[in-house]
């Protein structure tokens, strides 16, 4: 069983496109401070990242859960919003539902949800309609990407 | 490669402050953040078209040395700001992405997708 050592919690804001980011980045200098492997950090950033990305795109209002234990880290992103109908065809890369605006802003070309699975050790997604989504992360403090 | 050597190369203009003595082991082009997230791999210089705050909160997270802002794309002084915040020297070329990545690939750096 492993031993939770640190958690936080932090409030995602749609369609707060300057701000999208700012949690990553603040969890990445926690981390760091922490000593974190600079491969686990990397990993853990860029799931926060992509996971903000989404939140702030497609969602109304999300949370982000952190989670460090002495063997992993839990990341848990749960969003309240439209969710995500075919989710199988959102896991494959290059497939998208957005916006030129949210391509202006360089995301929305089908990347998001194979890099968050792509970079966790392991990833669980559930979505409904008209409700939102929850994604589930961990990911090992001594794993290789 | 040194920051300054690849600076000279692109003609590049120097928008915010940087450590010229940075070593550049590769280089990532994308205007898609993501796919910058996915291929990149650290101290890798990045090349975008792409100039607000998310493409330098996307190269604190993939950990990338330096960007380049190609096709004369200048970033607004918010972005700049937040460069110098997290450290990130910021470059600025007229050239285009595919020039850039020409001249780089000529000099002898690799891509890293």
């Amino acid at each position: 069983m492993s031993e939770e050592l640190l958690s936080r919690s932090f409030t995602l804001h749609s369609h707060d496109f300057d701000k999208a980011g700012e949690t990553s980045t603040e969890i990445k200098g926690m981390l760091k401070e922490l000593g974190i492997d600079s491969q686990v950090i990397r990993r853990v950033v860029v799931v926060c990242f992509e996971a903000e990305m989404n939140v702030v795109m497609y969602a109304d209002e999300g949370t982000l859960t952190f989670v460090l234990t002495d063997e992993d880290i839990g990341i848990e992103i749960a969003d309240r919003g439209p969710g995500i109908a075919d989710l199988d065809r959102a896991l494959e890369e290059g497939w998208s539902t957005a916006t030129d605006e949210m391509r202006e802003m360089g995301f929305g070309f089908g990347m998001g949800l194979p890099n968050i699975r792509r970079n966790a050790d392991a990833c669980e997604i559930t979505s409904e309609v008209g409700r939102g989504t929850t994604i589930a992360c961990r990911i090992k403090l001594d794993g290789d990407a | 490669m040194r920051l300054d050597e690849i600076a000279g190369m692109l003609s590049c203009e120097t928008l915010s402050a940087a450590d010229h003595e940075v070593d550049v082991e590769a280089v990532v082009a994308s205007d898609g953040m993501s796919e910058i997230l996915a291929f990149s791999r650290p101290h890798a210089l990045m090349l975008t078209g792409l100039t607000n705050v998310q493409s330098v909160r996307t190269a604190v997270v993939a950990d990338v040395s330096a960007i380049v802002y190609v096709r004369d794309k200048r970033p607004d002084q918010k972005v700049l700001d937040l460069a110098r915040q997290n450290g990130i020297p910021i470059l600025l070329t007229s050239l285009g992405m595919f020039d850039s990545c020409g001249i780089l690939y000529e000099a002898g750096l690799d891509g890293v997708m």
